[in-house]
């Protein structure tokens, strides 16, 4: 009981319990340092795609075909340009933003749907059978192609491969909320919910779903990476991002015919989407160590 | 005291599991008036538990009541639609439960467990919800209550824990408290508050509460009546002074002399013999002669009548009838 703690011992828990768990939780990640790497290098991200118009000289999509294929560090184009003259520093900026929206859009479509089944089957074991079979078969496809069959069949665009992407999440974003809710909801405090008469809905999405959010944040977070680099493959492969946005598969793939001429042309964006993957990845990593409560022993 | 708040008809709660239909709970009645405390009193798995949960109509998914009825003011409850069972729940019929711990949902704050029942039930405001949620707390004897509903529930003490279940239990005025054994997870000084609390507050609000305990301690401190159930049949029933001066079943006496006298130096304590049978056991006769010392060939043949001792006090067992206390 914790009364019958003797007062040394009440002393360090009560110093321990005036954090919050939030709190508790930034402070293991800030203590993983390649976590940190992880954060600055999302933090630069983020500023690259919010301040992209401040931070560049020239439009992304102008060409100057007078300047084309201009090499690294050349005067007004510290990155160079491309075949049709336009600024690779600019592209890469501004695809930053790209990258982003996209790997949000599609990460957000994805909790949406993977939540709602994961509830749903988690807390109804009736419809568990249905939606786990449901969840087995999307499971089945690898990702890429299920992805290439959905813009096959909405048509190449990037708000598509978004949508494409999110699909593809939902049926592991599901496994993990399913998991989660079947262990909380028979916690007996989702006992005492219902004995005060909360509503089904009610219980799921106020009581059970908070229970959950840990391991959510921490898929999140890894399928930004996998979002990110599923877009730019996808551009890559000429089904996402068209000419001339500047997104960094796309760039890739205009830029591979000039790789002996100006490898900067793929080098670039090609590191631009492995830190951000990179980023992500380690992020999401030191995350789950942060929030593992196992994790506290330290 | 005097109305009828409860009824319960012999009721009969099945389960249905590998081994096919077990009866958890046959034929039980019982009733509870308004402003009095029932305990239910027996071994685990004696099918208490479930008689409490057959009441408020949250049985496990595989649970069911298979006969009989419960009437709440009158009016039968045990076949409502699951909407208009829920409306009762929280809001007519309450309940706490055993391990304050885990009764509160740890990532939110008591504030905000303590508005759901008024919000759901009373359609209250937030701000309106809040300063009767702080209102509440200062009748459970919450000190600090503005601080208190900010915080998480391992931010509080196992009593304190306890006390804001009670809280968010009767938020609604509940007439039925259905309290399972709510001071055993707790220390004795703490457990001795807590039993006082529900007693202060069950005068205070004229309501019934139907405690569930093995703990013949809190049964005479808060009992009014009480019923002995023994694998998942209702032994004994009566006032309480009747069941402790007085008991007839041999199952009763039992529980009684398995509890430490300190008054009495010479007392020993007398265990049961054997253990409570699984469900599944198909037992003819009574279905304590197992462990009975007194069991006669007619107990290990025929199933007990019930016996009127006196006008509360009835008992279900053979040797009532042959007159042998």
């Amino acid at each position: 009981m914790a009364e019958a703690v003797p007062a040394l011992g009440a002393k360090i828990k009560r110093a321990k319990k005036k954090e919050s768990s939030f709190l508790v939780t930034t402070k293991r990640l800030l203590k993983n340092k390649l976590a940190v790497v992880g954060l600055v290098i999302i933090a630069i991200q983020i500023a690259l795609a919010i301040f992209a118009p401040l931070l560049t000289f020239h439009d992304p999509v102008k060409q100057n075909l007078k300047i084309s294929e201009l090499p690294m560090f050349s005067d007004g184009h510290w990155l160079g340009t491309d075949n049709y003259g336009r600024d690779v520093w600019s592209r890469v900026v501004f695809g930053a933003r790209i990258s982003l929206i996209v790997g949000i859009i599609a990460v957000s479509l994805g909790l949406f749907g993977g939540i709602i089944l994961g509830l749903l089957g988690g807390y109804y074991q009736k419809l568990d059978g249905v939606i786990m079979r449901i969840v087995d078969l999307l499971f089945s496809f690898p990702g890429i192609l299920l992805a290439m069959l959905i813009i096959a069949i909405l048509g190449t665009s990037l708000v598509n491969v978004a949508i494409a992407i999110s699909i593809w999440s939902i049926p592991s974003c599901a496994r993990i909320v399913r998991g989660s809710v079947l262990s909380i909801k028979e916690k007996e405090y989702i006992m005492a919910m219902k004995s005060l008469g909360a509503s089904d809905l009610r219980i799921m999405v106020k009581h059970i779903l908070p229970n959950a959010t840990a391991p959510i944040i921490v898929f999140a977070t890894m399928r930004m990476a996998t979002a990110i680099l599923s877009t730019a493959s996808l551009s890559y492969l000429g089904l996402g991002a068209q000419p001339p946005t500047p997104e960094w598969g796309a760039m890739i793939s205009q830029g591979q015919a000039f790789m002996w001429t100006s490898p900067h042309l793929t080098i670039i964006p090609g590191i631009a989407i492995m830190l951000t993957v990179f980023a992500f990845n380690v992020v999401g990593d030191g995350l789950r160590d942060a929030i593992d409560p196992n994790m506290d022993i330290q | 005291m005097g109305e009828t708040l409860l009824e319960v008809k012999n009721i009969v709660t099945e389960f249905r599991t590998a081994d096919g239909q077990l009866p958890a709970v046959r034929d039980v009645s019982f009733s509870l008036q308004k402003g009095e405390t029932l305990c239910i009193v027996g071994e685990s798995g004696c099918g208490k538990s479930i008689t409490s949960l057959s009441v408020i109509g949250l049985l496990p998914s595989n649970g069911k009541i298979t006969n009989g009825e419960v009437l709440y003011e009158g009016s039968p409850i045990h076949n409502l639609s699951p909407e208009k069972m829920r409306q009762i729940r929280g809001n007519k019929i309450s309940m706490i439960f055993q391990e304050p711990m885990t009764a509160l949902n740890p990532v939110l704050t008591i504030g905000f467990q303590l508005r759901e029942p008024l919000m759901l039930h009373h359609k209250l405001s937030k701000g309106e919800a809040t300063k009767q949620g702080i209102e509440l707390l200062k009748q459970v004897g919450i000190p600090y209550p503005e601080k208190r509903m900010n915080q998480y529930p391992h931010e509080l003490s196992g009593g304190m824990r306890q006390r804001v279940m009670i809280a968010i239990a009767l938020s609604c005025n509940p007439g039925l408290l259905i309290a399972d054994e709510p001071t055993t997870a707790l220390d004795v000084t703490i457990q001795a508050q807590i039993l006082d609390l529900i007693n202060d507050l069950k005068s205070k609000l004229n309501m019934g509460v139907m405690m569930i305990t093995h703990d013949m301690g809190v049964v005479a401190e808060v009992a009014d009546r009480v019923m002995v159930m023994y694998a998942g049949k209702k032994v004994e029933e009566g006032d309480v002074e009747e069941i402790f001066n007085n008991p007839k079943h041999p199952y009763t006496i039992g529980l009684l002399n398995s509890v430490p006298n300190v008054d009495d130096p010479d007392f020993e304590l007398e265990p049961i013999p054997g253990s409570l049978p699984s469900l599944s056991e198909q037992i003819t006769g009574c279905r304590f002669h197992a462990r009975c010392k007194f069991a006669t060939d007619k107990c290990r043949s025929h199933e007990p009548a019930v016996f009127q001792v006196s006008d509360t006090h009835k008992v279900s067992c053979w040797l009532e009838e042959e007159g042998v206390h």
